[in-house]
């Protein structure tokens, strides 16, 4: 109850609030504050929802296909694969449609988490803070190469750009590809019980009936179509499917059926309150979002990370990790 | 121990076919060695155009900086290697990178561009080296003395550090007018050609001092390779040992980085190389190697970028790119992490 | 001889382990057995100075494990735990030369070259000693570790589980070596070992812990018995005398 308010609150705010402030009475009588509410003001708080809720969907599904709660797109590679996939576009056919841009970050996207799931499988990993370490070499891999190409034909401002994703170029005309991000959203909703049982471990998936790789074929695309549209409308968000995903587990455990509608409600809010932190700090000048959420993401990481440990030391039983 | 041993007993062991390769790691490590000497000697003289003491002068000074490079990245990789018990990590993903990267970012814009246009004073070298270590050192003396210490997490933590500092640093960028930009990006990739001649002197006391320190402890580093418990068992004291090998490798890092600029993946090429061809796991064997490798790989690929591509300053670049691949396709392959 | 008084153990707010007090005699093998989660691991690994306990004393070969140098510790008490894995490709007679590192800190001399020539003949590993251990089974990797804390040559010797990866030929092989190491070499072998009849085939003491607690302690006759090990393993548990060997059986 508590969330649903809060998101509301933070809703309505993000509506309202910015370099040109809209009060409720304005609203219905100035034309010219109902033209800046309905062409930026509206697209970039429903930008702010559909990112939010892709990213943390993303995050959720990655956690359960790999069995490992640190996983999500930015700590996997997927995100850095769909920028360098934006970059490609860039280069080969700047001119394309919103529409073409996005299958081609897509289908990066699509081949980087692949390929992150592959090196899961063939590396034999003793500690599960492994895991996301290789997802972000694979990610600095890719980064390397993305910004060794942006340098060499000049597109480093574009690149920068992408990586400090923001809202505040949202406006209508621009954002509606997210919209997909609902449709991930539903479909997720449809087949959460398939990721649960996936959740599992593929063994004890099988065991269960589940058609192991069909599932996580699924979850593979929705995630790098998640990722894709996000990083085509807005840019590069980190750790919000890291952060969401734990939070909520932590109080309802891992039933995604369960989970879900709290993912996305909790991940909107947190993404609602970096924007609003972000245009409200230094106003007239705005801090992008995903600045903000690299700051705090990082604390947030960190003190999940630490707790995690904590819980695990408690147990009496002497697996510690291995230096 | 009572048992006696009968010549007998040992005979067998060297009439087997051993399986080992026929190269003793000494003999690998002369012939490497030599190899170094004619690329250096190629490298200086070969195909000078212009005044002579110039050129020489001029690729003296690069040659200094790749013998920094190849020591810090090489050798400390492999030291880091060691003590995470892990081959895929590169030590720069402990956020000195990121670190530097921010630190470069904030002077352009507080100060501008011709603030790290222009060469940088030892002291200003040095502070940086001291910002990155004494950061490194707070991570692990919070992270790692703990209880729970755990080599990883300390990582883990070091990583994300590096995630924000790049996201606040990148936003900054943003901010930048195209020619501080342009001025920063050069420094943020290595370069080994504008290295402050006057700065040498005292890489090069350092690089000695940390050398001699591992030198001495070569052999408590292969013990190392066992791991915390057999170590500890062992008789080495694991917690001290990795404390100061940690700040070790974060002073070689962090220096290599305030002088030449960020390599993130160089040492792990080169280690993995080092690992593959010495024929030994000691360290005694591998430490100089890696330094070998390192030297032979930068002195050789400057030589061809310069000579064959015309594209001096993109050494570092392709380097960084091609280590970039070998680390995908070393996971890719039956991974031993 | 081994001698621990008082000690205690605590995760966060359980207590694993203590108050425990005992001797264990120079000489022989001694094993400490009892159901999961009684705190056997966790003893020994107190006792190898590898975990601090939280209070309480220990002293191995009269070396207090608190406040004795590691190196010197290292001379006298060798301790093995379950999981080695390794991230370098060492050879089986390289990793048993590691074991002389507490005596020649890395340059080996004759004595280590000979020290490490027995070790493994001792564990049948001459013919293996130039492979990687990354191509042995499980067992002969087993061995491999066991010889390299033979190499070290202490008058000590804990394992934690050794017989783990070992199916029944290799887990009597490593037994019976044990014994030898024992018998022959003097050695004082502390294990932790979950088959109570391998226990009771091969050793000459028995300490049985559970929850926590020394519940028993004494010689192989005086704790195979029906009342001691069905109170030990809190399951029905008779004893049956097969051969020469008392015999635990508790599948029923």
């Amino acid at each position: 109850m508590a969330t649903a308010a809060a998101v509301a609150i933070l809703l309505l705010v993000s509506l309202l609030v910015g370099g040109y402030d809209i009060t409720l009475e304005k609203l219905l009588t100035d034309p010219a504050a109902q033209e800046m509410f309905w062409l930026s003001r509206v697209p970039r708080t429903l930008a702010l929802v559909f990112a939010a809720a892709a990213m943390s969907i993303s995050g959720v599904i990655m956690q359960l296909i790999t069995q490992n709660k640190f996983v999500e797109p930015s700590t996997a590679g997927t995100s850095q694969w769909a920028g360098l996939g934006m970059l490609v576009i860039l280069l080969v056919a700047p001119e394309s449609t919103p529409m073409v841009k996005m299958v081609v970050a897509t289908g990066f996207a699509f081949l980087g988490t692949w390929l992150f799931l592959a090196v899961l499988d063939r590396v034999r990993v003793r500690s599960s803070v492994v895991v996301p370490l290789v997802g972000i070499m694979l990610g600095a891999v890719v980064g390397a190469a993305t910004t060794f190409i942006a340098g060499t034909f000049n597109l480093m401002q574009a690149l920068t750009a992408w990586r400090s994703g923001g809202f505040s170029g949202i406006v209508q005309g621009f954002y509606e590809p997210l919209w997909i991000v609902a449709g991930i959203a539903v479909a997720a909703f449809l087949v959460a019980d398939r990721f649960t049982v996936a959740g599992l471990g593929q063994d004890m998936a099988t065991g269960l009936g589940l058609n192991y790789r069909r599932v996580v074929f699924l979850g593979v695309i929705m995630v790098a179509l998640a990722t894709g549209v996000t990083s085509v409308v807005v840019g590069f968000i980190p750790f919000l499917g890291l952060i969401v995903p734990n939070m909520v587990s932590m109080i309802l455990g891992d039933d995604l059926r369960r989970n879900l509608p709290w993912v996305v409600a909790t991940g909107v809010a947190l993404l609602l309150a970096c924007d609003l932190l972000g245009r409200v700090v230094v106003a007239p000048m705005e801090i992008p979002a995903s600045v903000i959420l690299g700051a705090l993401g990082a604390i947030a990481f960190i003190i999940i990370l630490l707790r995690t440990q904590r819980a695990s030391a408690a147990a009496p039983s002497l697996a510690r990790e291995r230096a | 121990m009572s048992t006696t041993v009968s010549p007998a007993t040992t005979a067998p062991a060297a009439a087997e076919k051993p399986r080992r390769a026929p190269l003793s790691p000494r003999a690998r490590i002369l012939l490497t060695t030599a190899a170094v000497l004619i690329a250096v000697v190629g490298f200086l003289f070969l195909f000078i155009r212009g005044a002579f003491w110039f050129a020489l002068d001029a690729r003296l000074s690069m040659l200094a900086a790749m013998v920094i490079a190849a020591f810090t990245q090489g050798v400390g990789t492999v030291v880091f290697h060691t003590i995470t018990g892990n081959r895929i990590l590169t030590p720069s993903i402990m956020g000195l990178d990121s670190m530097y990267t921010l630190s470069q970012t904030l002077m352009v814009f507080v100060f501008g561009g011709a603030a790290v246009a222009q060469q940088e004073g030892i002291g200003k070298v040095l502070a940086q080296t001291a910002l990155m270590v004494v950061f490194a050192t707070i991570l692990y003396r919070w992270l790692f003395s703990g209880r729970n210490g755990s080599l990883y997490i300390l990582l883990l933590v070091g990583v994300v550090f590096g995630l924000a500092f790049d996201s606040i640093a990148v936003f900054v960028q943003r901010m930048l007018n195209p020619t501080d930009h342009d001025l920063l990006s050069a420094k943020l990739f290595g370069r080994m050609g504008d290295v402050n001649v006057s700065h040498l002197p005292v890489a090069f006391v350092i690089c000695a001092a940390v050398g001699v320190i591992l030198w001495l402890r070569r052999y408590r580093l292969d013990v190392l390779l066992l791991g915390r418990d057999t170590a500890q068992s062992l008789g080495v004291d694991h917690k001290r040992e990795l404390t100061l090998m940690l700040v070790l490798v974060a002073i070689m890092v962090a220096f290599s980085t305030a002088l030449v600029g960020p390599m993130t993946f160089f040492g792990f090429v080169v280690a993995t190389l080092a690992y593959q061809l010495t024929g030994s796991h000691q360290h005694r064997y591998v430490m100089p190697m890696a330094f070998l490798l390192g030297l032979l790989t930068l002195v050789v690929g400057q030589f061809i970028m310069q000579h064959v591509f015309y594209a001096a300053g993109f050494l570092t670049v392709i380097i960084e790119f091609l280590g970039g691949i070998l680390f995908l396709v070393l996971l890719l392959r039956k991974g031993r992490v | 001889m081994i001698s621990f008084s008082d000690v205690t153990k605590n995760y966060g707010e359980t207590r694993v382990l203590g108050p425990v007090t005992a001797t264990i005699p120079e000489g022989g093998i001694t094993s400490l057995i009892g159901p999961n989660g009684a705190g056997k691991s966790t003893l020994l690994t107190i006792l190898g100075r590898l975990l601090e306990a939280d209070s309480g004393s220990v002293s191995v070969g009269g070396l207090d494990v608190r406040r004795a140098k590691s190196a010197e510790l290292a001379r006298k008490v060798a301790i093995l735990r379950q999981e080695n894995h390794l991230s370098a490709r060492l050879t089986v007679r390289d990793l048993v030369a590691l074991g002389r590192f507490p005596h020649s800190r890395g340059r080996l001399t004759v004595e280590c070259v000979t020290a490490v020539d027995a070790a493994l003949e001792f564990l049948n590993l001459t013919s293996l000693q130039d492979r990687f251990l990354d191509q042995l089974s499980g067992g002969q990797r087993q061995r491999a570790f066991v010889a390299m804390v033979l190499a070290q040559d202490t008058d000590y010797i804990l394992l934690d589980e050794p017989l783990n990866n070992l199916d029944m030929k290799h887990s009597v092989l490593m037994m019976k070596q044990l014994r030898r190491a024992a018998d022959e070499l003097g050695k004082t072998v502390v294990l932790v070992i979950h088959d109570v009849n391998f226990a009771a085939a091969y050793s000459d003491r028995i300490v049985a812990l559970r929850d926590g607690l020394l519940v028993h302690e004494g010689s192989v006759e005086e704790t195979m018995t029906a009342e001691v090990l069905t109170s030990v393993f809190d399951t029905p548990v008779t004893v049956h005398t097969i051969g020469c060997y008392p015999t635990a059986v508790y599948t029923h």
